[in-house]
């Protein structure tokens, strides 16, 4: 098959099953050549994902490079990749993270080496394969594919506790996807049982459906239980500070940075869209659940003693934060809930590389453990602080872009809300930043510490990018903006057809709304 | 009508019957020749014969037609039935040599006793006649009876053949009581008749309605349905490995056949009767099927607990009995009977002179020793469980859609808790496997005829799996076709 527009997306999903299809002819003993062989494999996967960002049209807002062919015929199911502006950034996310994160578990993993590299290489193409079917059976096909080798990532590679966090990531996952999968069968029967169209999975059909507003409301909670637990939403938080926690290092940079947006992924692409009454009608409620995401989150993360816990928490924070910018429903809100995704990939991937890199050399978390560490390593201290500073919304790094768009966005619905997220950034500022305190200033109080090595040429390769990339988006947002501008001019289209006026009121608003802006206008932004 | 005569034509449609029959005997026979260290040829003789028989029935596959005046009917129904039989034989007797070898009860009577359960249930696939399903039942339970006594140094194999007789005999008499009824409302014994005859009666008739009942109960007890499954475990775990691997598929899959065979001609007409019944029975089988399955330390009582849970999820595509329902029953079982076959197949590997390896705890860091069928047991329980892309995702997801399409939206979502239930209990096996440390050292002995019933319902786990299309066309002619 040639490599063009018309496929690219087929290269970028498969590439990483062929190197583990590769991966399994290598013998067991040859753990070196599986490390090189998985990094290559990775990182070919990232080059093959690089042409999107030349070939992908900024000025259309419906799904590129589609591909599509049937694959089940019996019941219309089709194999139907295709990605717009918020699938797009995600996919690049997803690729250059993938490389990461198998970069930095070269000396972490040392044993079962072979599995470990395979179990990545089909955990990449399952979570690749997410973000671009545009099926229904086929997105519902990747979605559990991929919970198998993270399942393994955890179970098998991580830390004391892991098969109960293994088992529980697993389950809580898999409760709500069949949930899910419940939904989208009543999708497919209102439209073939109850319209008697030609039956179909596809979402691009689907979506134009006109869902009566009894079935979107039952429907809306089925997707939201898949896509909440994935987010995490709280209540459905519990699994993931035990996931993060166990998992190994790379596990958890794939966790916090690809899994999670899943989560959000398919509220923007399924939720929204395809329930656009329910999604209106439950807007508050999930508002709600992400203000005290966002709260609740950073109160946790002041009382941890583990830094890798504290990790996990802020990541309920900040998910917190992109929640509530799909469920404003408004252009900032979306786009800059979506700019957020790529941001807390980044920077919370990165902060788990960091938690990692320390766990490598000292094997704990233990945030008593450390104190001083800036001195014996200057680089790691400047690198640590520049992510941490992008994960609390510092201008001119990453998080803050985010984190401002989606409180603009907030503010035109309520500014009650937007006063209670803001908290949540102060929160966050002191959780990091105390942190930061602990472990790098003040005297060296542990004797090993003492002589603890600075971050080598490969740790750097893992984390440089990442911090270039935080600067990118701080200083220069605009190209990101552009490509979600007309996806999600058209998504708020669709889920607030309304004036804006009108749309404001059927929010239940806690405090009148401020006049000045004119919220929603698609294709205005900054 | 009596004095009319069989037709030649007639004894060609049974033709792949009788050849299982006449290498049955044969084997009997050939048995006394060999000495001790040749008795494999009994087994190659015996797949020697299911090949035979698959050639006869694959000429057979475009058939429609009525023989022996109605007692047989050989369509794709049939056929399609017949293959999932000689196949599950086929992969059961791949399994056997090295097993019997190592239970010391390696004769010619076992293979002969498979076959001549193959030939019963054949015939009640075909049947359409209450005698025919009767004797076909009754030819099928005999040899498993015999079959799950067939270590007779084991108190738990005996105890099984027991259980198993003394529950079988009881229900078989049930059945045929409710036989007996539909024979007095029609005068008939011929399915089409008595759907008639019970059509014009109604569902208000008493006499119709306890023939209903006993019937169900009967196809209850046989498919291993709550409330009348105890049997299942005790059988299942005092059973030869292997015999139990083919009691709860091929067996199954065979009561299956007569279930949809009763329920969904003479029993029809009287839906009304019968739905809530399965239904509730349906959910019971589920519920009791996956929590008693989660505190099981026995590989073998897991699997029976977890067939049982199967069981309920056919049946509810019985239920829900649309198009969708009646196909994802069909798809089902085919996928459970090939998912479950490689899974006995691991823990027919286990088996060796030193272990008896059905405990969870036997199978600890089995990923260390002999990673193969470490990771096919993985897809295989996966399978079972219902992720994608295996076959077994396809059967629970045409179950979902048939009970969505059917509006039994409260039933859909008590399906699909379960699923995460199931994963549960098969995980711990996948947890014993590759996240335990071996507790000694011995490795599975692999025996080529367990390797080559690993590869095929590896791949017919795999395949179908990826690309369930032509599994679906399959369901869809062998079923549709043959229902009002």
């Amino acid at each position: 098959m040639e490599f063009s527009p018309a496929t690219i997306l087929n290269w970028i999903l498969w590439v990483p099953i062929a190197g583990a299809i590769v991966a399994l002819f290598i013998p067991r003993e040859a753990k070196q050549a599986h490390r090189i062989w998985g990094n290559i494999v990775l990182f070919v996967g990232f080059l093959v994902s690089l042409p999107l960002v030349w070939w992908y049209d900024k000025s259309q807002a419906g799904f590129q490079f589609v591909y599509k062919r049937p694959w089940i015929p019996t019941f219309n199911i089709e194999y139907h990749l295709g990605i717009d502006g918020i699938s797009y950034l995600l996919i690049m996310l997803t690729t250059v993270l993938g490389f990461i994160a198998v970069l930095s578990s070269w000396r972490l993993i040392q044993e079962r080496v072979k599995e470990y590299y395979i179990m990545f290489m089909i955990l990449q193409t399952g979570m690749l394969g997410v973000f671009m079917s545009l099926d229904f059976i086929l997105f519902y096909v990747f979605w559990e594919v991929m919970l198998v080798p993270m399942y393994f990532i955890i179970g098998v590679w991580g830390h004391e506790r892991k098969l109960y966090a293994a088992i529980k990531f697993f389950l809580f996952t898999l409760l709500g996807s069949v949930l899910l999968l419940l939904g989208i069968l009543a999708l497919w029967y209102y439209n073939q049982g109850v319209l008697g169209n030609p039956q179909t999975f596809d979402v691009t059909k689907l979506m134009e459906l006109g869902v009566p507003v009894e079935w979107q409301r039952w429907i809306f909670w089925a997707f939201f239980v898949a896509f909440a637990i994935k987010v995490p939403m709280v209540p459905f938080h519990t699994w993931l500070p035990d996931a993060h926690v166990e998992a190994p290092t790379a596990g958890s940079v794939i966790l916090a940075g690809v899994l999670l947006k899943m989560g959000t992924y398919g509220f923007m692409r399924f939720s929204l869209p395809l329930l656009p009454d329910a999604s209106r009608e439950y807007a508050w409620i999930m508002a709600v659940l992400s203000i005290i995401a966002i709260v609740y989150g950073a109160l946790v993360c002041m009382m941890q003693k583990d830094m890798k816990k504290l990790i996990a928490y802020s990541s309920v924070s900040h998910l917190g934060f992109c929640t509530l910018g799909i469920f404003v429903l408004n252009q900032q809100g979306l786009a800059g809930s979506l700019l957020q995704q790529v941001n807390h990939g980044i920077s919370t991937g990165a902060l788990f590389l960091i938690v990692g890199l320390l766990y490598e050399r000292r094997h704990t978390r233990e945030i008593v453990a450390f104190g001083g560490l800036s001195t014996p390593m200057p680089r790691f201290a400047t690198i640590y602080m520049i992510i941490s500073l992008a994960s609390l919304g510092m201008p001119l790094l990453n998080g803050f872009i985010g984190e401002f768009t989606i409180l603009l966005g907030t503010w035109q619905v309520s500014i009650a809300w937007t006063a209670l997220a803001v908290l949540g950034i102060v929160l966050g500022a002191a959780y990091l930043l105390w942190l930061y305190q602990r472990v790098m200033f003040g005297e060296v109080t542990h004797v090993e510490n003492k002589s603890l090595a600075d971050v080598n040429l490969r740790e750097m390769v893992t984390l440089v990018p990442l911090v270039l990339w935080c600067f990118w988006i701080g200083v220069y947002p605009k190209p990101y903006f552009e490509i979600l501008e007309k996806p999600i001019a058209q998504l708020v289209q669709r889920v607030q057809p309304r004036p804006a006026e009108e749309a404001r009121q059927a929010l239940p608003v806690v405090l009148p709304a401020p006049q000045a802006e004119p919220a929603s206008v698609p294709g205005e932004q900054r | 009508m009596w004095t009319q005569f069989f037709q030649p034509i007639d004894f060609y449609v049974i033709v792949p019957q009788l050849e299982l029959t006449l290498f049955a005997c044969g084997i009997l026979l050939m048995d006394f020749l060999l000495d001790r260290e040749h008795k494999y040829l009994n087994a190659v003789a015996a797949l020697l014969g299911i090949v035979f028989s698959g050639v006869r029935l694959w000429q057979m596959r475009n058939l429609d037609f009525v023989a022996f005046n109605g007692l047989l009917r050989v369509d794709p129904f049939f056929v399609t039935f017949g293959f999932i039989f000689l196949a599950a034989t086929a992969i059961v007797i791949l399994m056997s040599v090295r097993y019997m070898e190592v239970e010391g009860e390696h004769d010619g009577t076992y293979y002969a006793l498979i076959l001549f359960a193959t030939v019963g249930m054949m015939f009640i696939a075909g049947g359409t006649d209450l005698i025919t399903l009767f004797i076909g039942l009754e030819l099928m339970s005999l040899s498993f009876y015999l079959l799950a006594g067939y270590l007779r140094a084991d108190r738990r194999s005996n105890e099984a053949a027991v259980k198993y007789f003394l529950l079988g005999a009881f229900s078989s008499g049930i059945l045929v009581y409710g036989f007996s009824l539909l024979y007095g409302v029609s005068g008939s014994t011929r399915i089409n008749e008595i759907a008639f005859a019970v059509g014009q009666r109604g569902v208000t008739d008493p006499i119709v309605f306890l023939a209903t009942i006993a019937i169900a109960a009967g196809m209850f007890f046989k498919v291993a349905a709550v409330p009348f499954h105890q049997w299942a475990p005790d059988v299942y775990e005092g059973a030869p490995t292997t015999i139990t691997a083919y009691v709860s598929v091929a067996s199954k899959s065979a009561a299956f056949a007569m279930l949809l065979r009763l329920f969904l001609i003479p029993m029809w007409p009287v839906r009304a009767n019968w739905e809530d019944i399965l239904m509730v029975v349906a959910v019971l089988t589920m519920t009791i099927g996956n929590f008693a399955a989660i505190t099981q330390e026995n590989i073998k009582r897991l699997l029976a607990y977890s067939s049982i849970g199967h069981m309920g999820y056919i049946l509810l595509g019985i239920v829900a009995g649309n198009e969708t329902g009646l196909m994802a029953a069909m798809v089902y079982i085919i996928a459970y009977a090939f998912m479950t076959l490689g899974a006995f197949a691991v823990v027919v590997g286990m088996r060796r002179r030193d272990l008896v390896g059905d405990q969870i705890t036997d199978m600890a860091g089995l990923f260390f020793k002999n990673p193969a069928p470490a990771l096919l047991m993985i897809i295989f329980l996966l399978s079972l469980a219902g992720i994608p892309p295996t076959v077994g995702f396809w059967g629970k997801y045409l179950i979902f859609a048939s009970l969505i399409e059917s509006q039994r939206y409260v039933l859909a979502v008590i399906a699909v808790l379960y699923v995460a239930v199931a994963l549960y209990y098969y995980f711990r096996i996948v947890v014993s496997m590759f996240m335990a440390d071996p507790r000694e050292p011995g490795k599975m002995s692999l025996a080529p005829g367990l390797v080559a019933a690993l590869v095929v319902t590896c791949l017919l786990t795999i395949v179908p799996g990826v690309w369930p299309e032509p599994l679906f066309r399959l369901a869809q002619a062998s079923i549709l076709r043959s229902i009002p």
